[in-house]
């Protein structure tokens, strides 16, 4: 080990980008740098600005309903050897998921450096929401880029988008998904840069993304700590979240990084089987590479094409991941696991049945790892896990999985 | 060849129609669209009909810089089993029947993969005069830096509108062959008025010190190409000639090439 890695490791601050070691940067087109450096610029000085902080704070109290509850879920968790299982649960945030806390922000931050229109990118929908709320809460038009294999498995998200008065453009080229929606508002940044922000909703992207969108949610990771350490007297020994791009992770992981007792878990989507083609396991499977603006983990092919990714889960169908996540993986401070579809469906039935709480596909990656941490760090554990984000916009794709509906019921 | 010879690439191509009291006309296709042996048809028709330098563009997965005609070619060229190697093969073959110095357009993900220095040798070794690389601003290209000192080999990067003076400045001094400047803010595909902001971003890179500032984007008219040539060095056209060949073929890019080219007359 260098002393340069032994001195980070002895002390692990989140680190301001735009590099995580070796990762992340700006790969972008000379065209958005300026918008980026003026993004960089106006998060640097907004976040330690006491008004722009009260004004965030304010909105998470009264409008999202923050501070999110820790639940501690024991008929779960006898399926896991016995472990305490306390879930975070971001579930219960104003728009159904973690995503509200990195939009408000981004939000805030748009009207700061005098923008009017907002565009974004989402997969399952979640962050196309908050952002269409953020913007009809705050007065912006909003431009919303969606994978037209996710409109129709989201079919739900897209009216509701369109019902806060968002636009909503199926993107059809590529894979027709989430990283195809994210070159699509890529090009309608270059062209319309000087009227309208990028609210990018997850820690990948160029910099300031990767950090800026960690340090908007960090706050599920400081409030969980607190609330584990008023409830069970300590820190958990294992902090669980799926990873996608990563944002709920990070808002999670951040405020353990300098816990070193504290194991920190990463559960990608392992689809139909990581020995299969058909996954988004981009940190078990995958190798450097440069993808939508950062260096950064990638699942490609030996010319550099980037690999279509499947998930039962549309928020985690990605083939990229958030440089801090790759970072973190080679230093050894995270763990990255793969999760199966079928695992995590089974997570999903089982947290309804146990606990009445249906959560959404993504989080339910989470929860299937938990189990297996839980039989892992015996009865005397205590795992907190993020639950990201709820599931009612998965009743399409758990009524069919599960054959939930009556024969003839077409509704769904 | 010597490296002396191709170190001067696209600039002595550009340098030659600047002595002849114009611009180059600067033409793009994709590297098999819309299929391999086509493409080098294609390319070398350009050059017959009045195209200076050649600009070969990649086929990559997330063109993020390209708009519906270019990502709807590259996607077929994909689609139908493109491979890297296969862009060399294409440089080489153009180089074998035209003498037109050759760039690859590339986005940085392929040159990663394939090795950065592996990828200027071969390119090199193809008869290649460089690349232009539209996700790779200066700030992150040190190993390009390095590799293309070695071999010689030119390196287009990207000015737009929005940079500011400083960004400017390390873009021509990092720049060779020409800077790129990209004449709106926006990606490619043709355009009815190329944006004043060229003229302005030309004069800036002038100031900054550029020889050679190439205007690319929304350029489809012999007319745009006379009026960018009044201020800058090179017009670049893509789109208008990559719909020219998907939808009429080697002969219909070639025409196209040709009422370009009236424009640097």
């Amino acid at each position: 080990m260098t002393d340069d890695l032994a001195g980070r490791l002895a002390h692990l601050e989140p680190l301001p980008g735009p590099y995580f070691g070796e990762f992340g940067g700006r790969y972008s087109p000379e065209p958005l740098v300026a918008a980026l450096d003026e993004l960089t610029e106006a998060w640097e000085a907004a976040k330690v600005d006491p008004a722009f902080k009260l004004e965030l704070e304010e909105l998470h109290r009264s409008y999202t309903g923050r501070p999110s509850i820790l639940t501690e879920v024991k008929r779960f968790a006898e399926h896991a050897g016995g472990a305490r299982i306390l879930l975070k649960r971001e579930d219960l945030n104003h728009t159904g998921s973690h995503k509200i806390n990195n939009v408000l922000g981004q939000a805030l931050l748009t009207r700061r450096i005098g923008k009017t229109r907002v565009i974004a990118e989402t997969g399952a929908g979640q962050h196309g929401v908050a952002t269409a709320t953020a913007a009809a809460l705050f007065g912006l038009d909003c431009v919303i880029y969606m994978g037209e294999v996710d409109t129709e498995r989201q079919a739900l998200n897209v009216a509701r988008m369109r019902l806060l008065g968002a636009e909503v453009v199926a993107v059809k080229a590529g894979s027709r998904t989430l990283k195809d929606a994210i070159n699509e508002a890529m090009r309608d940044w270059v062209t319309n840069v000087a009227t309208t922000n990028y609210l990018f909703g997850t820690v990948a992207g160029p910099h300031p993304f990767p950090a800026m969108v960690r340090d908007l949610q960090r706050i599920i990771g400081d409030e969980a700590r607190e609330q584990v350490l008023a409830l069970t007297g300590r820190l958990p020994d294992a902090v669980a979240a799926c990873v996608g791009g990563g944002s709920n992770a990070m808002g999670i992981f951040t405020a353990f990084l300098d816990d070193r007792e504290v194991g920190l878990y990463g559960f990608e989507a392992a689809g139909e089987g990581v020995d299969t083609p058909r996954h988004a396991a981009t940190i078990t499977k995958g190798r450097p590479g440069v993808l939508h603006g950062a260096r950064s983990y990638l699942l490609q092919d030996e010319d550099g094409q980037t690999l279509e990714s499947h998930s039962i889960s549309a928020g985690l169908d990605y083939p990229g991941v958030g440089p801090e996540h790759a970072w973190l993986s080679d230093i050894g401070r995270a763990q990255y696991r793969p999760v199966t579809d079928a695992a995590a469906m089974s997570a999903l039935r089982l947290l309804s049945r146990t606990e009445g709480i249906i959560p959404a596909i993504e989080s339910s990656h989470a929860l299937a790892g938990a189990l297996d941490l839980g039989r892992e760090l015996g009865p005397e554990s205590v795992i907190l896990v993020n639950l990201s984000g709820r599931g009612d916009k998965d009743m399409t794709t758990a009524a069919h999985y599960f054959d939930l509906l009556d024969r003839g019921a077409e509704q769904v | 060849m010597s490296a002396a010879e191709t170190a001067t690439g696209s600039a002595a191509a550009i340098a030659e129609r600047r002595r002849a009291g114009t611009g180059a006309l600067i033409g793009y296709l994709p590297v098999g669209f819309p299929d391999l042996p086509t493409s080098v048809d294609a390319a070398v028709a350009l050059v017959e009909n009045g195209v200076d330098v050649l600009e070969l563009g990649l086929p990559y997965s997330d063109p993020v810089m390209d708009g519906p005609v270019i990502q709807a070619a590259t996607q077929q060229a994909l689609a139908n089993g493109f491979r890297l190697r296969h862009a060399f093969e294409a440089v080489a073959a153009v180089r074998e029947r035209v003498d037109a110095p050759i760039l690859l357009m590339t986005y940085w993900n392929p040159v990663l993969q394939y090795g950065v220095d592996r990828f200027a040798d071969d390119l090199k070794a193809s008869g290649g005069a460089g690349l232009i690389t539209p996700d790779l601003i200066p700030d992150e290209a040190g190993l390009w830096l390095d590799a293309s000192k070695r071999t010689g080999l030119d390196r287009v990067f990207l000015a737009a509108p929005s940079s500011s003076d400083e960004r400017l400045t390390r873009a021509v001094e990092l720049s060779r062959g020409f800077v790129y400047a990209v004449s709106t803010m926006g990606i490619t595909g043709a355009r009815s008025d190329v944006d004043r902001a060229a003229r302005g971003l030309v004069e800036r890179l002038r100031e900054a010190g550029a020889e050679n500032a190439c205007v690319g984007l929304g350029i489809s008219t012999a007319d745009q190409v006379r009026e960018v040539l009044e201020y800058a060095d090179g017009a670049i056209v893509g789109s208008a000639l990559v719909s020219a060949l998907a939808e009429g073929g080697v002969s219909a890019a070639a025409a196209t090439a040709a009422r370009l080219a009236s424009g640097t007359s």
